[in-house]
């Protein structure tokens, strides 16, 4: 997991921090949310970015987020998480457009173009210092081969998956976003691995042998 | 010796296991399951090679400056949550079967002014009872559309029951609060009906949008070994009885009229 968690310490005075800056904007003072909007805007773009899979959704889910966190103020319980708070509001508006993007890309016949730079270099999934050109082929090909697999998720296993492998969410926090029961959010974070194995497994240990599973030796 | 399963040995690596310590005890005995463990490991691994761009030192500054200047002065009051689009779309329907209820009371012969409050009350389950049949009604469409969903396309493997999906999840909102709504006015058997209904919903409003056939017979199994939409059915026919039931006598004031005029 991923999820860059401060320390108790640090988390508790951003806590406190955020409860200031929030009643300050709740008293008017529209200055304070931008603490607060500077403070979270990296972990929001993180998770929104694992959920959309591309940079201008994630970016849009960001500014949307931000913009209903304050609309919602009001509704903030003051013994609440900010952070929490507004990852939940992300999470949620990330589904909405994850819906609304497939429902445009049903539309059209060409394939999604991801946007260039860097980050889509196949060299950066290299850690090797040298990489070969087998190394190199190898990493772009099971880079397409994740991001077909995670496409292929429904928007709550993704949202699940997203939430508890990377981001380190609680379960209930799950929860709370897919509007179920946390028994339920446990089965679709298990549902989520499972058809990620089963789709990537032949890429990551080719020539493995899966046993099967819950069986007596 | 039994192994563990996958879904345990899932839940173990992803940190939300029930029996943390039996699984942590068995995998340090058996070799097979950590074997099983690292395949799972390894594929998770693979996925943590994933990039997430960095958007830059400034990109909270840059959020702030893209954002302010549609912030509204100040944040909106709690009470103010309520005429969000959404609930008022909820709130339209009940206000306009409020005035649909009032203006039948309205209709009906005035009783003793003993009688106003079981008028009102009276008013108020009709109310209800119209606005959860209807709720009834809508879900029953979306579980048949659902059972009778097919490919659109013979040769397609998928079914798409995105439709059937979104109507669920309006459903579900509305379910919620109608659940509430009876449970405090003291009906626990259509409570009970509507929790079960909110559970299938909820299974249908989380499935994929595309499912393959084995998926959605799974769904529709679900859905019949609950026996929901019976259930669903008789209590709509039940509300509909009701409605009959506490439906107002005709209005007489024809009649008064002329027995004034006469008079």
């Amino acid at each position: 997991m991923n999820r860059m968690l401060p320390s108790v310490e640090n988390a508790q005075t951003i806590a406190e921090s955020d409860a200031v800056a929030v009643e300050r904007t709740l008293a008017g003072d529209r200055d304070a949310f931008r603490v607060l909007v500077e403070r979270h805007s990296h972990n929001v773009f993180r998770l929104a970015y694992r959920m959309t899979g591309n940079r201008p959704d994630a970016e849009e889910v960001v500014q949307e987020a931000f913009l209903r966190a304050y609309q919602k103020l009001g509704k903030f319980e003051a013994r609440a998480n900010f952070g929490t708070w507004v990852y939940r509001i992300a999470a949620n508006y990330a589904i909405d457009r994850m819906r609304q993007r497939k429902k445009e890309e049903a539309r059209k016949v060409e394939p999604v173009i991801h946007e260039e730079g860097t980050e889509n270099d196949p060299v950066t999934l290299v850690h090797d210092a040298a990489p070969t050109p087998e190394r190199l082929a190898h990493n772009m090909e099971l880079r397409k081969q994740i991001e077909i697999a995670l496409a292929a998720l429904s928007h709550s296993e993704r949202t699940a998956f997203v939430m508890r492998h990377w981001e380190g969410c609680a379960i209930e926090e799950i929860a709370a976003v897919l509007k179920s029961s946390s028994s339920a959010a446990k089965n679709t974070v298990f549902r989520a691995v499972q058809k990620l194995r089963l789709a990537l497994q032949p890429f990551v240990v080719k020539g493995t042998q899966v046993r099967a599973m819950g069986t007596e030796s | 010796m039994k192994h563990m399963t996958e879904e345990e040995l899932i839940a173990y690596r992803e940190g939300v296991a029930a029996q943390r310590a039996v699984i942590a005890n068995h995998l340090a005995a058996c070799e097979e399951c950590r074997a099983e463990l690292e395949r799972i490991e390894a594929v998770l691994a693979a996925l943590d090679t994933l990039p997430v761009p960095n958007p830059g030192d400034d990109y909270g500054r840059r959020v702030w400056r893209q954002i302010a200047p549609r912030l509204p002065e100040r944040p909106a009051r709690w009470w103010q949550a309520w005429f969000e689009p959404q609930r008022l779309g909820a709130l339209g329907t009940v206000a306009a079967l409020l005035v649909v209820a009032f203006l039948t009371g309205r209709m009906t012969k005035r009783g003793p002014i003993g009688n106003d409050v079981a008028n009102k009350e009276q008013i108020r389950e009709r109310v209800l009872v119209v606005a959860v049949g209807e709720h009834l009604g809508r879900s029953e469409m979306m579980l048949v559309a659902l059972s009778n969903a097919e490919p659109l396309n013979p040769a397609q493997k998928q079914v798409n029951i995105s439709a059937e999906q979104h109507r669920a999840e309006d459903l579900l909102e509305e379910n919620r609060l109608y659940r509430q709504t009876v449970l405090m006015e003291g009906d626990a058997n259509l409570a009970s009906v509507l929790d079960e209904l909110e559970r299938v919903l909820l299974d249908v409003a989380h499935s994929p949008e595309e499912v393959t056939p084995a998926q959605l017979k799974k769904i529709r199994q679900k859905i019949e070994a609950r026996g929901i939409l019976f259930k669903v059915r008789v209590v709509g026919r039940e509300l509909q009885e009701r409605q009959k039931a506490t439906k107002p006598a005709p209005a007489q004031k024809d009649s008064e009229e002329s027995e004034r005029n006469k008079a």
